[in-house]
């Protein structure tokens, strides 16, 4: 079939896309185009009306120049006419410029959807599919205005012919796509459902792609499809390869049907009913039996084809998770595969069994093939199957064969692609911490981490192995005498010298007894580092000769001598000279005593969940690390830090309490303050507290850098999510939930919990408060097996508090923009009351499910009860203020019926969870219960006292406030009255 | 499917269809940054890997790389295969495509691919089928044509 002798041949385009061709440069190009753009303007615009033959050729052209790759700003209104041409081929020609082209110009619109308007209701097989073709490809939102409700009626009536169908199903599912809340399925949805049962296999191919979408939308509603494609895969799974005709695909029996099949499957749970269930397990045990008989064709389209349905079936097998059987098989299967000839079979297979590794069946199974993966790792010739392998390793890495994945991913670094060394070094270190049981291990790996790709390694990696040696007595001599050697090299990394200095700096004295690695030995090698460092490690440096002095009181004139000098006390970087400055003082004027409690060694830092971890998520997406080994690592950090029953309130306490020490605890972090890779930014939490606040902050300021809200890389992340959203999310928030007041409330006696949940998400709160700074963790779960996409969040401080003066001053980092399924992603929110206030910030979540924007605000539950200080006082104190606060407006008062029970027990708890003191024997009568306590603002104390008197009888209670401001007692009035 | 872009081993984009609302700036971006990596690919690598967040399927035929990309619990093989029926389809029509054919009929190329695969997924994955829509389409070109040929005879 010739394609020149096909309809009518353009010859004038045929000519023009020659000499496009011919033309020697890029100016030459540019110049004939040029040329060209002239003279079809001036047809356009000449007085001789063109017939459609020139009007299709000139829109024509415009087309092949704009994908070329130059603008075109004309000929749309051509274009538009040629849709109302009667003419089949004018037509085509015109709406393929339009989907090509999308034009925003809103008269144009109406001319276009007037077009498809009729060209739908033609009657016309080809013009209908043009038309439907035609939405498909702009799929724009006023399309989806003009047509969603017409679609469903044509894709379900009888008298639709097939090839219109096919187009009407993919059709709506691209509307859906972009504006899910204008596709209705309402009333059609069975009808839709049941297309899967259609005689024609073309219009059961186009609708499963709907099926499956709006499924994973609704399941519910969409669940009766599970036992229609179990019986439409069990037919095409059982049938020769010849009953299907033409869609037997090189002896496979309708193969993008079946993985559709298995796909949608996989939007539900296991089917409840046995006998559906039943013959989904055949039709799995059959795709696997397959797999092991021989080819019916050496073509490699017989074998992918063949292996695309496999690769489905085990991705069904993995997500239902309960059949051990099915899955030690595909993890059997996957096993052949890791060694066949083919790239692309070994690449999927790798992929493939990095998901079966987590399940707790086939864990073991995955495990045997340890060789096969580590020479993968050694020998693949393509980095991204090495990629693969390394990823594999790590998947199946666990006590018993750690050392043995940890020593060869190590021995890879050392040849190992750049575009993959930092993710490699990150998994090295969390399988190191995670699976270690000797800590010398643990320092031994980490420093070889730093020698042989000290470049790779980020902050966060050196940050942990600093934190773990504080915490574990047991390896600090070990760790001190492993940095102190690793020190010897001539010539070694950044990163070992900064790691060295704070060790010894810490711990130095563990190895001084040896003559070899006597205190001034020690000293000198540090020291010789010293010039070829940058500033903050300098600066770092400057801290550990300060706990020398301590230490060893021999060196203390060696180093004076050192800071002394003007290279030191001159120097041009305010940082380093203020910290000569100051050491140089503090060590000539400070007693022994006193600088032995100045320079005491660091406390034990409190348990945090790995920041290397929370980056290797940054760095794969959230879906690279499941849940549970987020989990796991947090039980096992808290092995390894050894003081898990330490929380951070006991840290920060015996900061504050030990004053001077902890203004060198602050100097010590300031190191990493000051560091100017962007990783600094991890400190950048606590910048929304003021520098008021030091006292309480400076012991978290080292917290900080092990928490986990570590900074998203910027331009990366807006390439992304600009690339990845269907649609800029720029939608306004919704409105609250009507709920919203509701899941409010639960949260003003208590500071944890799950604050919201639905189908797809659920959302935990973790908070703690401290005078009038609060920091909140969210923690946004992904209920769904799917991506949830654009993921965003915004707080907001609703109208009063926004239009005059700002309460609340609410700070956060933007989260990650995608969320795998069955994920979870964390949010840290800094909170600091400036005034009081009575509306609660709101919390808005969009993202993306399955294409749809999911819009949800949320009221987060931050009160003002939860900037109360509890005040113990006696009777006397209380009844005192209490007359004081003796103004009308400075009470409220408010007699209710109690909506929970009345327990004296839960009641107690109640009004502890409030924040404020609960005072005994204040009330004469023993039934009553009265709380004192202040609420902190930045600018102000107000002094709250609170009098609850149960009515057992009536299950009524009359709450009274005296506050010494009247909008606090107000707010608290209603808080209160709905919590008891 | 969220794209598929058709280009020659000098890097000329030859067909571009895009299943999602993107700016034309950021279509160029994107064509220019894949065609440059999958260009820089050796012939026995794997066809698959990993791009920003999407998985790159791509295939070279004579002159001309096929590349698709897909969402992330998309299949790699089947998309491998659609590929290959999208090639055929253009052999069949053409008769042994090659680029000059899809260069010089790019209109054509368009139309094959809006009736195998719409909004990004399989609509008719036939060969028949296919081929006797396009070739119904292109009988309605030449009567119309012929129609208009006798009127301006008269």
């Amino acid at each position: 079939m010739p394609a020149v002798s096909k309809g009518d041949g353009m010859r004038g385009l045929a000519v023009f896309i020659s000499d496009i061709r011919n033309c020697k440069s890029k100016e030459a190009e540019i110049k004939r185009i040029n040329k060209e753009l002239a003279n079809i303007r001036s047809k356009f615009k000449g007085d001789k009306a063109l017939d459609g033959y020139s009007k299709k050729k000139y829109v024509c052209k415009l087309l092949f120049i704009f994908l070329l790759g130059h603008d075109i700003d004309f000929g749309h209104m051509e274009a538009v006419n040629l849709l109302s041409s009667n003419k089949y081929t004018e037509k085509q020609i015109g709406y393929l410029f339009i989907s090509v082209l999308v034009n925003s110009n809103s008269e144009l619109i109406r001319l276009i959807n007037n077009a498809i308007k009729n060209d739908l209701s033609s009657r016309n097989p080809t013009f209908m599919c043009l038309a439907l073709h035609c939405i498909a490809n702009v799929g724009s939102r006023e399309m989806a205005e003009a047509f969603a409700s017409e679609i469903p009626r044509i894709l379900v009536a009888g008298d639709t012919m097939d090839s219109v169908k096919q187009s009407a199903a993919l059709c709506l599912l691209r509307l859906y796509k972009t504006s899910p809340d204008l596709v209705l399925m309402g009333e059609w949805t069975s009808r839709v459902v049941h297309l899967l049962n259609d005689q024609h296999m073309g219009v059961v191919t186009a609708a499963i792609s709907l099926i499956t979408c709006l499924s994973q939308k609704n399941p519910d509603e969409f669940k009766t499809c599970v036992s229609l494609a179990v019986s439409r895969l069990s037919r095409i799974v059982s049938s020769a390869s010849t009953d299907l005709q033409d869609y037997t695909y090189y002896f496979v029996p309708a193969p993008w049907l079946s993985c559709k099949l298995l796909r949608l499957l996989q939007c539900y749970p296991p089917p409840e009913d046995g006998a559906v269930k039943g013959r989904l397990v055949e039709c799995l045990e059959t795709i696997l039996n397959k797999a092991q008989e021989p080819p019916k064709s050496k073509k490699v389209q017989h074998s992918n084809a063949k292996n695309a349905i496999l690769f489905e079936a085990i991705s069904l097998i993995i997500h239902y998770d309960s059949e051990p059987n099915l899955l030690v098989r595909a993890c059997n299967q996957l096993g052949q595969f890791l060694q066949h000839r083919e790239t692309n079979l070994r690449y999927l297979a790798l992929e493939s069994m990095c998901t079966l590794a987590s399940s707790e069946f086939s864990h073991e199974a995955v495990k045997t093939h340890i060789e096969t993966v580590i020479n993968a790792l050694k020998t693949e010739r393509d980095v991204s199957v090495r990629q693969r392998a390394a990823d594999l390793l790590y998947a199946m890495c666990d006590r018993s064969n750690a050392k043995q994945i940890v020593a060869e991913m190590l021995s890879y670094l050392e040849t190992a692609d750049y575009s993959i060394r930092e993710e490699m070094v990150l998994k090295v270190a969390i399988l190191a911490e995670k699976y270690a049981v000797d800590y010398s291990w643990y320092v031994d790996t980490i420093l070889n981490l730093i020698r042989i790709a000290g470049d790779y390694v980020s902050e966060e990696v050196w940050y942990r192995v600093i934190q773990i040696v504080i915490n574990r007595d047991d390896v600090q001599g070990y760790a001190a005498k492993t940095v102190f050697e690793a020190l010897q090299a001539p010539a070694c990394h950044e990163n070992m010298v900064k790691v060295g200095g704070y060790i010894l700096g810490e711990f130095g004295n563990l190895i001084a007894g040896d003559p070899r690695s006597s205190p001034l030995v020690q000293f000198n090698l540090l020291h010789s580092k010293f010039h070829l460092c940058s500033v903050p490690t300098r600066a770092l440096l400057l801290s550990a000769y300060i706990k020398f002095i301590n230490l060893f009181p021999e060196t203390k004139a060696t180093i004076q001598e050192v800071l002394r000098c003007d290279s030191q006390i001159r120097n041009s970087d305010v940082e380093l000279q203020q910290r000569a400055v100051e050491y140089l003082k503090l060590s000539s004027i400070a007693s022994t005593d006193v600088l032995a409690t100045v320079l005491e060694e660091m406390p034990p830092f409190p348990e945090r969940e790995s920041s290397i971890l929370a980056k290797l998520k940054k760095k794969k997406g959230p879906g690279a690390v499941s849940v549970t080994e987020l989990e796991d690592s947090k039980r096992e950090g808290g092995e390894l830090n050894g003081g898990g029953d330490r929380g951070p309130d006991t840290s920060a306490m015996s900061a504050s309490n030990a004053v001077s020490r902890h203004s060198v605890t602050s100097n010590l972090s300031y190191v990493f303050q000051s560091t100017p890779s962007p990783s600094a930014d991890l400190l950048g939490i606590r910048s929304s507290a003021p520098a008021g606040t030091a006292p309480a902050s400076a012991g978290n300021l080292l917290v900080d850098v092990f928490s986990e809200a570590g900074p998203a890389a910027p331009s990366a992340a807006v390439n992304d999510d600009g690339f990845l959203s269907s649609a800029p999310p720029s939608e306004d928030p919704a409105p609250p939930l009507s709920e919203a007041d509701e899941l409010l409330n639960k949260f003003v006696c208590k500071n944890n919990g799950v604050l919201f949940e639905n189908q797809l998400l659920q959302i935990g709160i973790k908070s703690e408060y401290r005078q009038n700074l609060g920091r909140m963790y969210l923690f946004y779960g992904n209920k769904t097996s799917v991506q949830f996409a654009s993921f965003t969040t915004s707080v907001s401080c609703p109208g009063e508090l926004q239009s005059h003066i700002l309460s609340l001053n609410v700070q956060t980092k933007q989260v990650e923009p995608l969320v795998e399924g069955g994920a979870q992603i964390q949010q840290v929110l800094n909170i600091e009351c400036l005034t009081d206030f009575s509306d609660a910030p709101l919390l808005n979540i969009k993202f993306r499910y399955g294409g749809a924007l999911q819009n949800l605000t949320l009221k987060l539950p931050v009160t003002i009860n939860k900037f109360f200080q509890p005040t113990e006082m006696s009777s006397h104190d209380f009844f005192q203020r209490w007359k004081q606060l003796s103004q009308p407006q400075q009470e409220a008062q408010k007699i209710f019926k109690a909506n929970h029970s009345m327990d004296t027990e839960v009641l107690k708890a109640k009004l502890l969870g409030l924040g404020t003191a609960l005072l005994d024997n204040v009330d004469p009568n023993p039934e009553n219960y009265v709380c004192a306590g202040v609420i902190q603002t930045k600018g102000q104390q107000v002094g709250c006292l609170l009098r609850l008197e149960p009515n057992a009888q009536a299950q009524m209670y009359r709450l009274t406030l005296r506050c010494s401001k009247d909008s606090v007692s107000r707010r608290l009035c209603e808080l209160l009255a709905e919590q008891f | 499917m969220q794209f598929m872009l058709l280009f020659s081993r000098q890097g000329k984009l030859r067909l571009q269809k895009w299943y999602v609302p993107l700016s034309d700036k950021e279509r160029k971006k994107i064509s220019r940054d894949l065609v440059q990596t999958i260009l820089a690919r050796k012939p026995k690598m794997c066809s698959f890997l990993e791009w920003r967040d999407l998985k790159i399927v791509y295939k070279r035929y004579a002159s001309l790389y096929f590349c698709c990309a897909v969402e992330d619990q998309d299949n790699e093989l089947i998309t491998l295969e659609i590929i290959h029926r999208y090639v055929e389809l253009l052999d069949k029509y053409f008769g042994s495509v090659c680029e000059l054919d899809i260069i010089f009929n790019f209109e054509k190329a368009y139309f094959i691919l809006d009736e195998f695969l719409l909004g990004g997924e399989a609509q008719e994955t036939s060969k028949k089928n296919v081929l006797k829509a396009i070739e119904q389409a292109d009988l309605l070109q030449e009567v119309s044509s012929f129609a208009v040929d006798r009127f301006s005879a008269h």
